[in-house]
């Protein structure tokens, strides 16, 4: 059991790295936007101070690096003094991105875990096809995603599909190769037992297999989900979309828009905590029965 | 059907194999399989039965036990009769060359381009790969190594470092980007930036991973913290070492390319990728994919090699 005090002693370090972090972040405020305070701004008050230079730096229009409360304020007015169905609102951007990374999940997990059913019962397929799943985990498969979008693209498909398409594709490879050594991780006793009790080979993978494959699962069902989010993101980029972060992320620095970046990425970075703690969770139900 | 002996496995291999390779043979000179004349009845089954044979091909080669390289070569085997049946349908079918070009029509742009991939492999791979990864990962270790008497640093940094996994890093590439300028730097920038966290969490694990009973025969020596460094801990934190810099490889490469999605000179991988796409140039897309592809696969395989060289004595080496 974690205690209070154990949490305590685990979170203290944390904030005092977090703290020291938001203080480095406001000292390379200062200089890095002081050179565009000198030039642009503070000419026009003349006889200007360093606490108005240190003030001019952290509320910079278009700083180099936006403070973190600019950051803050900006997320805070656009979930606060925007509508939901608004693209101004960051939050619209947030469910689109994570609407396709979900989807392409679920599917990509599905399909990984069937391949890999289907590779422990074959020969065939473990040695013809399970060799190329692991060696496509040394190559940047997120390289295709342009391609997939131009093929649903010509196809007809628009709005989620490709996006959770490539989403899909990214999740899928970690889960088959997770799933094949979970799968195979019953000892030889153990088959032999089932196979004592005249179980079937259907009866053997759903009460053995599966069960036993679980604890490979979730740790690349949370590498998938990032992966996910990632593939979702970059396929937000090309097609010219109007909503998602990824999108978010491209005008932003096409109009030179320094906060709406740092906002869209905290959100970012916000969605992939969310969607792995989401993850761990259904693990610790599916794993411990909520206890832990 | 008289009584005779069955045909061993080897041979009954050896015979599918040859037999599929003819009749490949037989379908490659079918004039609907150069797009000489549109598919009629006789290619559709020429092709279900080569399709047919190829895949009892590769079973009858999966099911061997030995010899041992019978196994590598299935996949060798599958992996070849993938490329050929793309070639056959894409040609015979017609299948426009944007949806998907044949594997023919991809290594005949990887020749007719490869002076402009090359200059993309260079921009990309040997500047913001090597550069960022080699910085990054650098980084990471120093920093590991650093805050190795200070636990309460660990403490702190550890969950940050490995909750950054689950943060799309890559999207402060226009961030980058906007300090950095379009060249290079800004993408090793952002791969500094992926690949510092995996190897600090490898090395502050790996510094962990001496015995006890080591440590307490190191301080029986009378051996100091730097020496029980240098001559214990550091050599047993190798084999994590290595595994992070296997993973940063395929993590340095996907970030470069990423990167140069969102913004780059006229030159490298992802760049290349992203506009000739937006061009409908799909053989060239695939060229460059197949350029990082073969990169990251070799990336990969040196630094396997190099795990065997300085991590021989580990467990998970010695298994293979």
């Amino acid at each position: 059991m974690r205690t209070m005090s154990d949490w305590t002693k685990r979170s203290g370090p944390v904030a005092a790295v977090l703290g020291a972090l938001v203080v480095v972040w406001y000292l390379g405020c200062i200089g890095l936007n002081s050179q565009g305070a000198i030039e642009r701004v503070l000419p026009s008050q003349p006889g200007w101070t360093w606490t108005d230079l240190v003030a001019v730096t952290w509320n910079m229009e278009r700083p180099v690096l936006p403070a973190p409360h600019q950051i803050a304020l900006d997320l805070w007015t656009s979930i606060v003094d925007w509508p939901l169905d608004s693209p101004r609102n960051l939050l619209l951007h947030v469910a689109v991105t994570a609407q396709s990374t979900l989807v392409g999940f679920v599917l990509g997990t599905l399909l990984g875990i069937v391949l890999a059913a289907a590779i422990v019962h074959s020969r065939t397929l473990d040695r013809a096809l399970l060799p190329w799943i692991v060696a496509s985990q040394t190559v940047p498969v997120l390289a295709i995603a342009p391609i997939v979008l131009v093929i649903l693209g010509s196809l007809g498909f628009a709005g989620i599909a490709p996006k959770a398409a490539i989403a899909m594709y990214l999740c899928f490879f970690p889960v088959t190769v997770a799933m094949v050594q979970g799968l195979r991780s019953p000892q030889r006793i153990e088959t032999e037992l089932m196979h004592t009790y005249a179980a079937t080979r259907l009866q053997a993978f759903w009460l053995l297999r599966m069960p036993a494959a679980l604890p490979f699962l979730f740790p690349s069902l949370r590498v998938a989900i990032a992966a996910g989010l990632v593939g979702a993101m970059v396929a937000e980029l090309p097609t010219g979309a109007q909503a998602g972060l990824g999108a978010k992320l491209l005008t932003g620095s096409y109009y030179g828009n320094t906060v709406g970046i740092w906002s869209a990425l905290v959100m970012s970075a916000l969605l992939g905590l969310a969607l792995t703690a989401a993850v761990s969770a259904v693990e610790r139900v599916a794993l411990h029965g909520g206890r832990r | 059907m008289t009584a005779r002996m069955p045909m061993p496995p080897a041979r009954q291999a050896v015979f599918a194999v040859a037999l599929s390779l003819m009749f490949a043979g037989h379908l490659a000179s079918l004039p609907a399989a150069s797009g000489d004349a549109p598919p009629a009845m006789s290619f559709h089954l020429s092709l279900i039965g080569a399709l047919l044979l190829a895949g009892a091909s590769v079973q009858r080669l999966a099911a061997l036990d030995r010899p041992r390289w019978a196994a590598s070569f299935s996949a060798l085997l599958f992996g070849l009769w993938v490329l050929f049946f793309w070639q056959i349908g894409v040609t015979a079918f017609e299948v426009p060359r944007v949806l998907l070009p044949s594997p023919l029509a991809i290594a005949q742009s990887l020749v007719d381009h490869a002076a402009t991939l090359g200059r993309d492999f260079v921009q990309t791979v040997l500047k913001a790969v090597l550069v960022g990864w080699l910085l990054g990962s650098a980084l990471g270790f120093a920093v590991g190594v650093a805050i190795d008497r200070l636990p309460f640093l660990q403490r702190g940094l550890l969950p940050v470092a490995s909750l950054s996994s689950t943060i799309p890093l890559v999207a402060v590439a226009p961030i980058m980007v906007m300090w950095f300028g379009f060249e290079w730097p800004s993408k090793a920038a952002v791969v500094v930036l992926m690949t510092f966290f995996p190897m600090l969490v490898a090395t502050l694990a790996g510094l962990q991973a001496a015995g006890r009973l080591e440590r307490e025969l190191m301080h029986s020596y009378a051996a100091g913290y730097l020496r029980t460094l240098l001559d214990l801990r550091l050599p047993c934190a190798v084999p994590f070492i290595v595994s992070a810099l296997k993973i940063n490889a395929t993590l340095a490469l996907i970030g470069a390319i990423v990167a140069e999605f969102f913004g780059s000179p006229t030159v490298g991988l992802g760049f290349r990728i992203s506009t000739e796409a937006a061009k409908m140039n799909m053989a060239l897309v695939w060229g460059a994919i197949v350029v990082a592809a073969v990169t990251g696969s070799v990336a990969y395989a040196l630094l396997v090699r190099l795990e065997r060289r300085w991590a021989f004595w580990h467990p998970s080496v010695r298994s293979r």
